[in-house]
This record gives structure tokens, C-alpha cells and sequence, in this order.
């Protein structure tokens, strides 16, 4: 795999090459080129904004079909919690797992139940790690890549333990190998996600060596397959739920921070305001938090790209699914802690640097300056980078030149013309 | 092409919502620069502290920064009413901000002692009812 694996993707026909996209991505890592969005592997996140607001659809996110399930001898679901607030009027999660079920899942495992015991270990951690406050949370894929590549001095504050994702998979694979017997390669662990960075996650985990899961599915794939399926599972539902409250609550924004029983935390979303949380974060702008939140989509994972459900709605739909459960079902056992924590050191990863040392990126910057100066600052977009800087910094990096900018052309093509009809005069 | 790369930031007055946008801005280019992140680090938090003290106490003025292969100079300049007693305003908790200032977070006086604390080398001149010049440098660790 390669190192900079990102889930979403371009599709080249639908592209029409106008600028929504360079101007909104959060990293600018989009420019147009010849006529088309092109996505520098570096520095996508894979927040998925331009796969919410390319107005022709052009930006997709890889992930797999449900034909997927045949691979396996055994296969378990593994839903996330914004799953339910898909889905109207639902007052037991047990009719989507059922429904789960009879989609061809041989089981189901709540990613909510994980959540739980990410939970538990997280209080003791926050409580035994004051020198490393606020600690910021990792189970957004999407914020830990944006702090590896851009925030190096928050890579100690991260929560260095597993996604719930990650720890549902493992306990989710050994559980069907006890119960079936089978070797570990013909269980298929599925995951149902919410977004685009979940499926990097998969392929190119932070943190960890190898992600146990699989493959993954798109959350808006699978829902008009259950919809009729619940309808069915309405009269025999399964219980299979493990999870209560809390798990439940990691779907939308403020469950995670909630769950460590403290008042002093910060919750975040949507991946500008996180932005600009890291960058006061960074500058030491607030103190005394223990604990900090951060989802780059709006509302938390109910906001997630691959959803269907308006967030806020979603929103609405979790809180009172939650409230009539107990406030958790899933505990940690002794001894299981161990491999539930990271196994790989962070580090930073300067993808965005000019030059690769001191002397190099003062001439490098120094020439981003003049070209700067030369340029209209009119921020147009014409030249296929989202402002006049960032295209002085691809010329600089040897991907653009200074005459893609149309006001830079336009005044070489009339300095050019001057001087034919002078010639033309002469004769 | 030079050997030192110089950026001028005007910092507009009475404007808190663009009070920080000098350092902000700042930290960008030293982290595209690919300078080590302690330094930055540095950096950030005692220019940002200078920036916030030409709003809150003067009213504004310019930061001349100058970024060598050896270090980072920020030359803070305003024309706002000067410092009487430096050595006092030097001493963590003392603050002459304004209630109104207070209600934001701020004047805890705690900007003169972390400027020292995060630069390298810190130089304050003031002249009452003239203003003040802010030098700070931050060594450029390897
Ligand atoms: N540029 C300036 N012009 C005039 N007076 C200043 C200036 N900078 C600091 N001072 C004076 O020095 C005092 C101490 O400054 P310092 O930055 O340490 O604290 P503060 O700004 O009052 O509070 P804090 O920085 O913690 O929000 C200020 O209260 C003010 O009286
Ligand atoms: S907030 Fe949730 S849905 Fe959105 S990118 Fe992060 S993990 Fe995915
Ligand atoms: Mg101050």
C-alpha cells in the first residue's frame, strides 16, 4: 500500500473543472489541471468536503459492495452507532441488527459496544496522564491525519488508544473463531461507515500496524437494503444489542467527551472549526481542559459524508433512541487492555515544507514572496490553485508555472502583441 | 537570492477578532519552511502575546519579522502610550488592562513574562506618550 492512501477519489468524466473544490478544501490540496480537479495524495485528509459540495458529483469515496460478504465463510457486521439515526420512528436498535442479520451477516457487533470500553480506558487514562492535558481524541481518522501533517507539536496530546472500530473488529474476529472453529482468514470483519476516512483507516491505519477490519461498506449503500429488511424483522427481533447509552452517543458530537464524566472538556466539529481549535490549541490559548473532542464533520459522525440522514436530524433521532437505555453495557475485562493501545509511535510528517532544509526554504519562501508580489491577489481560481499564494508555492515546488495565471499571461500576450504591431509599423 | 526572508504585518487596532492573525500567519510559513516544531512553537505563543498587548494596550501598530538560517527576529512597534515602569510590567500578574479587556480572558499580565519565557532574547524599549518597540529573537533549534 501506498503511504499516502486517501479514500476519495476524482471521477474524471463528471469533473467540469470549475473551482468549488479548490476553493473549500480545508488543506488545499485540490487544483485544477488541465480541465480537471486533480488530488495531491499528501495532503488530503479525507475530511470528504468535496465529495459534499462538488455540485456535479464528481468526487466519489472508494469503499467496498456488499458482494463483498461472498469472500467469507462467516461474516460480521460491525455498524457504526450514526447508523441508527438513519432511520425514522426506530425505537430498538435490535430491528437494524436483526435486519443486519437477515442482509446475509452471519453476526453483528456493535462498534457502540467497543465505544464503551474506549470509554473506560479513557477516564483512566485522562486521570493518569495530567502532564499530556487536554488530550485530544483520535477516533476521527480525519483529525489525527490533519495533526500528523500539520499540527506536530498536538501528536503527544493525541489519545493513543484504538478507534472503537478497531477494537470491535478484533474482539468481533475472536469471537467467531471460537464460535465457529474457523481459521481467521474466512472470517470476514464488515464494517458499515459513515465516511471516507474510515475507509483510509482500513487501508492505512495511524497508530497501529494492521486494522483487523476487512472491508467497508458505505453506510448509504446499505441502508435502502435494510429498510425493507426491518420491516420484515419487526415481529422477531433478535436481541444482539451491546450496547447502552454511551456507546450510542459516540455517533454525534459531545458523546465521546461526555462519556469521561467530566465537565472540562471541549467538543468540536465540522473540520474548520477544528482547524482553528488545533491552531489556539497549539498557540496555548486555553489551559485547564482535560480533555478535548474534535470530529471533522458537522454534528459528529451523524454528519459523516457517507450518511444519509440530515445530521442534526440524526442527531435528534440517536438522543432519543438513547434514552431509555442503561448507561452502558460493554465493560473492559481485565488483561484486555494491553491491545487496545497503540502499538506505533505518531510522527510527524511535514508535507507541506518547501524545502528540505533551512537555506533551501528561505530561498524557496523568498521566491513564494516575489512571486506573490507579482500576482493580482485577486484570489481568482483561474489558474487551478485556490489562491494566489498557494499557486506561487506550486511554482516553487516545480508544478505550475507563473503564466497559468491569466492576469500574468494576459499582460505577456499585450506586451507581445505591442511588439509585433511595432514591427508592423516599421515595415 | 538572500540569505533572510522578511515579512511586515500591520496589526490593526481595537479589532479582536483579527488580533492573532500576524502570528497565525506567521506560524504557517515557519511550519511550510519546515522549521522544527518547538520552534514554532516558541514563536507562535511570543508573538502572539505581543500582537495581543498592541491591541489591548496601544492602539496597534506593525511587527517587522525577519527569519534567517540561524533565527527568527519579530521587531513589534507601536505608537501607543509606552510602558512607565518596564521592570514592573515585566512582573507576572501585573496588568493595567481594562475591566472591559478583563471580561475576554485577558490581563492576567501574564504576556511580558511568557514573551520572555518562549524568546531567546527580549528587549523592550518605551517612551511614555511615544510608544513602544517590542525585539524579541528565537533561536532556530536544529
Ligand atoms: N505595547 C504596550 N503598550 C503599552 N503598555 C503595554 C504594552 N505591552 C504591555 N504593556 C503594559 O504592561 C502590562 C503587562 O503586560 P502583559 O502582557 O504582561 O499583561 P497583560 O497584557 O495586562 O495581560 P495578559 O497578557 O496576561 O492578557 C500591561 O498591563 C500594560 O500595562
Ligand atoms: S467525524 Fe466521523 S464521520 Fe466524519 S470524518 Fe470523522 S470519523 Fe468520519
Ligand atoms: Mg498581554
Amino acid at each position: 500500500m501506498s503511504k499516502f492512501f486517501t479514500s476519495v477519489h476524482l471521477k474524471e468524466d463528471l469533473c467540469m473543472g470549475c473551482i468549488n473544490c479548490i476553493k473549500r478544501c480545508p488543506t488545499q490540496a485540490i487544483r485544477v489541471r488541465n480541465g480537471k480537479a486533480v488530488i495531491t495524495k499528501e495532503f488530503c485528509i479525507d475530511c470528504g468536503e468535496c465529495i459534499r459540495l462538488c455540485p456535479h458529483h464528481a468526487k466519489e469515496a472508494t469503499y467496498d459492495s456488499p458482494e463483498i460478504m461472498k469472500r467469507f465463510e462467516y461474516t460480521v457486521a460491525l455498524p457504526a452507532p450514526s447508523l441508527y439515526g438513519q432511520f425514522n420512528h426506530l425505537d430498538d436498535v435490535n430491528i437494524v441488527l436483526t435486519a443486519l442479520k437477515k442482509m446475509g451477516f452471519d453476526d453483528v457487533y456493535e462498534v457502540s459496544g467497543a465505544a464503551e470500553i474506549v470509554s473506560e480506558m479513557s477516564r483512566k487514562y485522562v486521570a493518569e496522564h495530567k502532564e499530556k492535558w487536554p488530550i485530544i481524541s483520535t477516533a476521527c481518522p480525519s483529525v489525527v491525519r490533519l495533526i500528523q501533517v500539520r499540527f506536530p507539536n498536538l501528536i503527544e496530546h493525541l489519545l493513543p488508544i484504538c478507534a472503537p472500530v478497531d477494537i470491535a473488529a478484533a474482539t468481533a474476529r475472536k469471537l467467531a473463531m471460537e464460535k465457529t472453529g474457523l481459521p481467521a482468514e474466512k472470517i470476514g470483519i464488515i464494517f458499515i461507515s459513515p465516511c471516507p476516512a474510515k475507509v483510509t483507516a482500513v487501508k492505512a491505519p495511524i497508530g497501529i500496524q494492521k486494522s483487523e477490519i476487512d472491508a467497508v461498506l458505505a453506510m448509504k449503500e446499505v441502508y435502502p437494503i435494510l429498510l425493507p429488511l426491518m420491516m420484515q424483522s419487526i415481529d422477531d427481533v433478535e436481541e444482539l444489542s451491546i450496547s447502552g447509552r454511551i456507546g450510542i452517543g459516540w455517533g454525534s458530537t459531545g458523546g465521546e467527551a461526555g462519556s469521561l464524566l467530566s465537565e472540562s472538556y471541549l467538543a468540536a466539529d465540522g473540520i474548520e472549526n477544528v482547524i482553528r481549535v488545533l491552531e489556539d490549541l497549539e498557540d496555548q490559548k486555553f489551559d485547564q481542559l482535560e480533555f478535548i473532542e474534535l470530529n471533522a464533520c458537522a454534528g459528529g459522525c451523524v454528519g459523516g459524508v457517507l450518511t444519509v440522514e440530515n445530521p442534526y436530524v440524526a442527531k435528534v433521532k440517536l438522543k432519543r433512541l438513547r434514552r431509555y437505555l442503561p448507561v452502558a453495557c460493554s465493560h473492559l475485562e481485565s488483561g484486555d487492555e494491553e491491545n487496545r493501545i497503540w502499538t506505533d509511535e505518531v510522527k510527524y510528517e511535514p508535507v507541506f515544507k518547501l524545502g528540505n532544509d533551512m537555506k533551501e526554504s528561505i530561498t524557496n519562501m523568498s521566491r513564494v514572496e516575489e512571486f506573490c508580489e507579482k500576482f493580482p491577489r485577486l484570489d481568482c481560481g483561474s489558474c487551478g490553485a485556490p489562491t494566489c499564494k498557494a499557486l506561487a508555492e506550486d511554482i516553487v515546488r516545480g508544478v505550475a508555472h507563473e503564466q497559468d495565471c491569466i492576469h500574468i499571461l494576459r499582460d505577456y500576450i499585450h506586451k507581445l502583441s505591442d511588439e509585433l504591431s511595432k514591427l508592423d509599423t516599421k515595415k | 537570492m538572500s540569505d533572510k526572508i522578511k515579512v511586515f504585518y500591520e496589526v490593526p487596532a481595537d479589532d479582536f477578532t483579527r488580533a492573532g492573525e500576524a502570528s497565525s500567519n506567521l506560524k504557517s510559513m515557519l511550519k511550510k519552511m519546515g522549521m522544527n516544531p518547538e520552534t514554532v512553537r516558541k514563536v507562535a505563543i511570543a508573538m502572539y502575546e505581543g500582537e495581543i498587548n498592541m491591541v489591548i494596550h496601544a492602539s496597534g501598530g506593525t511587527i517587522d519579522v525577519t527569519v534567517s538560517q540561524e533565527e527568527i527576529e519579530m521587531v513589534l512597534k507601536d505608537q501607543g502610550p509606552g510602558i512607565a515602569d518596564i521592570e514592573m510590567a515585566m512582573r507576572a500578574g501585573y496588568s493595567t488592562a481594562p475591566d472591559k479587556v478583563r471580561s475576554l480572558g485577558f490581563g492576567a499580565g501574564m504576556g511580558l513574562p511568557n514573551m520572555k519565557k518562549y524568546s531567546d532574547e527580549l528587549k523592550i524599549e518605551s517612551q511614555v506618550g511615544i510608544g513602544t518597540t517590542v525585539t524579541m529573537k528565537v533561536k532556530i533549534q536544529c
